[in-house]
């Protein structure tokens, strides 16, 4: 069954949408949309370095990933807006990840399989980073999950019930480094905080509950790298955008149905 | 459920001793020392930027680096009330969900919470619907869940009108009757401060002045901080009206104007 490249695929994408769910819906409520944004820019670095050390894309790109996280969270409150300190970061962290591929010659390079993604390519052994790093993000976001949302609401509510909500963060910023690790393959990094988003914000009007909200987001994420991949497919397009646009498009229709009931209830 | 008798070897509920805070230059607190008995309500009064609110931080863990000491009372059970909760409008989360954080709940004790707190309707609702008198209700009964000994309440009114915050503070007092729960809480609104509460503490980076609400009105540090001293309460009372800037200008003391975010 494995044989099959699209087979690989699907699977492939369905696990990245399984830990972009949860986490996601981390990253809508706190707004940490750019926060994702560097992160996964960040990542490219770590994929150069990885070319050059002759190693396995994930180890270098969780660490160049996890590196940036920490550093924007310690800078945070010293001095500089957050959107000013990211967009340096971001584009900064891309600019120079672009710049160190450029310098390994040795190798050809498909830049764009990095940029974009290259889940027509997965293999058996990047399938299963992908679903054991998924497994991880999931694990790690359910123990911890009444205690974020505690201090995702309020730091000294958390504090007054025994939660470090710096802690807490790290969880969510550990998570987020192996997500878009395991992101790169599938949608690129240009396009990991899309997958993170996306869905998230799909599943906000259909949602009553924080647990239904990520349950929510992990099925529209799921269906839309389905039904992404057999577009692509189809109409030859490019398979990572292709599960992008059908998760915005969900989302359009999410929230015309908000709309829509906004009015039918006349609340 | 009467719980006064609870702690039957009479030891403070809180006691904080020396605390200092520093946020990088600036001394927010210097030598703090306070305690709370069982069943008691004690009010933090003083102007903007005087740091109750850091105190009130220190006391649920939220401050690090602080010197000195804060001993709560073997197996202590807080109930903290936050000044404000904003709930992010993309966070889905009903009343009766955000009463079972972080620890879950029993359905009994959040219904009879959200009773206490006089919400009793309010269980299915979305937070980030409710208005802002039924969200501190909804905070207070968060609070009541956990069964606390100690509530902690941070300028709890804020952001209420006149009738409201007078409702608000009728409450706290009949949970405290009914529960024998202590409260310490800060407070902006005089009048409830004299009538509602058994020790003022008058706070200005150091504890200016403590003791009952008649010995703190007549203190002359706490006249300084709060009226140029027409008189005792009734003076307070007509002072507290004046909402829109409220001690700053008035103060013949040495405190500059600060805003609240320095809190």
């Amino acid at each position: 069954m494995l044989d099959d490249f699209m087979t690989r695929a699907t699977l492939a994408g369905v696990g990245v949408a399984f830990a972009a769910a949860p986490l996601g819906s981390f990253v809508v409520w706190r707004r940490m949309a750019y926060f994702g944004d560097a992160t996964a820019h960040a990542a490219i670095l770590g994929v150069a370095l990885s070319l050059a050390l002759e190693i396995s894309i994930f180890p270098g790109a969780i660490a160049v990933a996890l590196i940036m996280a920490l550093t924007v969270s310690a800078l945070s409150g010293r001095g500089y807006a957050m959107d000013t300190l990211l967009g340096v970061l971001a584009h900064s962290s891309l600019a120079f990840g672009l710049v160190a591929v450029s310098f390994l010659s040795g190798i050809r390079i498909d830049l764009m399989a990095y940029l974009f993604g290259d889940i027509l390519s997965v293999s058996r052994g990047d399938l299963a980073v992908i679903w054991g790093g998924s497994a991880l993000v999931v694990a790690l976001i359910a123990w911890r999950w009444s205690a974020l949302l505690t201090s995702t609401l309020n730091d000294e509510l958390a504090y007054a019930s025994g939660i470090d909500p710096k802690r807490e963060q790290l969880a969510l910023t550990l998570s987020l480094a192996i997500t878009v690790a395991v992101a790169i393959k599938v949608v690129g990094v240009l396009l990991i905080a899309a997958m993170l988003i996306i869905p998230a914000a799909a599943a906000r009007p259909l949602s009553r509950t924080p647990e239904g909200m990520a349950l929510i987001a992990a099925a529209i994420g799921g269906a839309s790298a389905v039904i992404g991949l057999r577009a692509a497919y189809v109409l030859d397009t490019p398979a990572g955008p292709s599960i992008v646009c059908v998760a915005a498009l969900i989302f359009v229709g999410t929230s015309l149905f908000r709309l829509l009931g906004v009015a039918n209830r006349a609340e | 459920m009467p719980l006064l008798h609870r702690d039957a070897r009479l030891m403070s509920l809180l006691t904080v001793e020396n605390l200092s805070v520093r946020y990088g230059a600036t001394q927010v607190l210097r030598d703090v020392s306070l305690n709370v008995e069982p069943g008691e309500v004690v009010t933090i009064v003083g102007p903007n930027g005087s740091g109750k609110t850091t105190l009130l931080r220190a006391i649920v863990g939220a401050v690090s680096g602080a010197a000195g000491r804060i001993v709560p009372a073997p197996g202590l059970v807080l109930g903290y009330v936050p000044q404000r909760l904003h709930i992010d409008p993309t966070l889905p989360i009903t009343v009766t969900r955000f009463l079972s954080l972080p620890g879950g709940a029993s359905k009994a004790d959040k219904t009879a919470a959200l009773a206490r707190a006089g919400v009793p309707d309010l269980a299915q609702r979305q937070m980030s619907q409710l208005s802002g008198g039924q969200l501190q209700r909804v905070l207070l009964a968060r609070a009541l869940v956990a069964k606390p000994q100690l509530l902690l309440l941070d300028e709890p009114t804020a952001g209420l009108d006149q009738p409201g915050s007078a409702a608000f503070y009728q409450l706290i007092d009949d949970v405290r009757r009914e529960t024998g729960c202590a409260v310490l809480m800060i407070s902006h609104e005089l009048h409830v401060v004299m009538s509602a509460s058994d020790r003022v503490i008058c706070l200005n980076g150091h504890v200016c002045c403590h003791g009952t609400p008649e010995h703190v009105s007549s203190a002359p540090e706490y006249r300084a901080l709060f009226g140029t001293g027409t008189g005792g309460a009734l003076a307070l009372y007509r002072h507290d009206h004046d909402h829109a800037h409220h001690h700053d200008e008035s103060c013949g003391h040495d405190h500059p104007p600060q805003t609240k975010a320095a809190e």
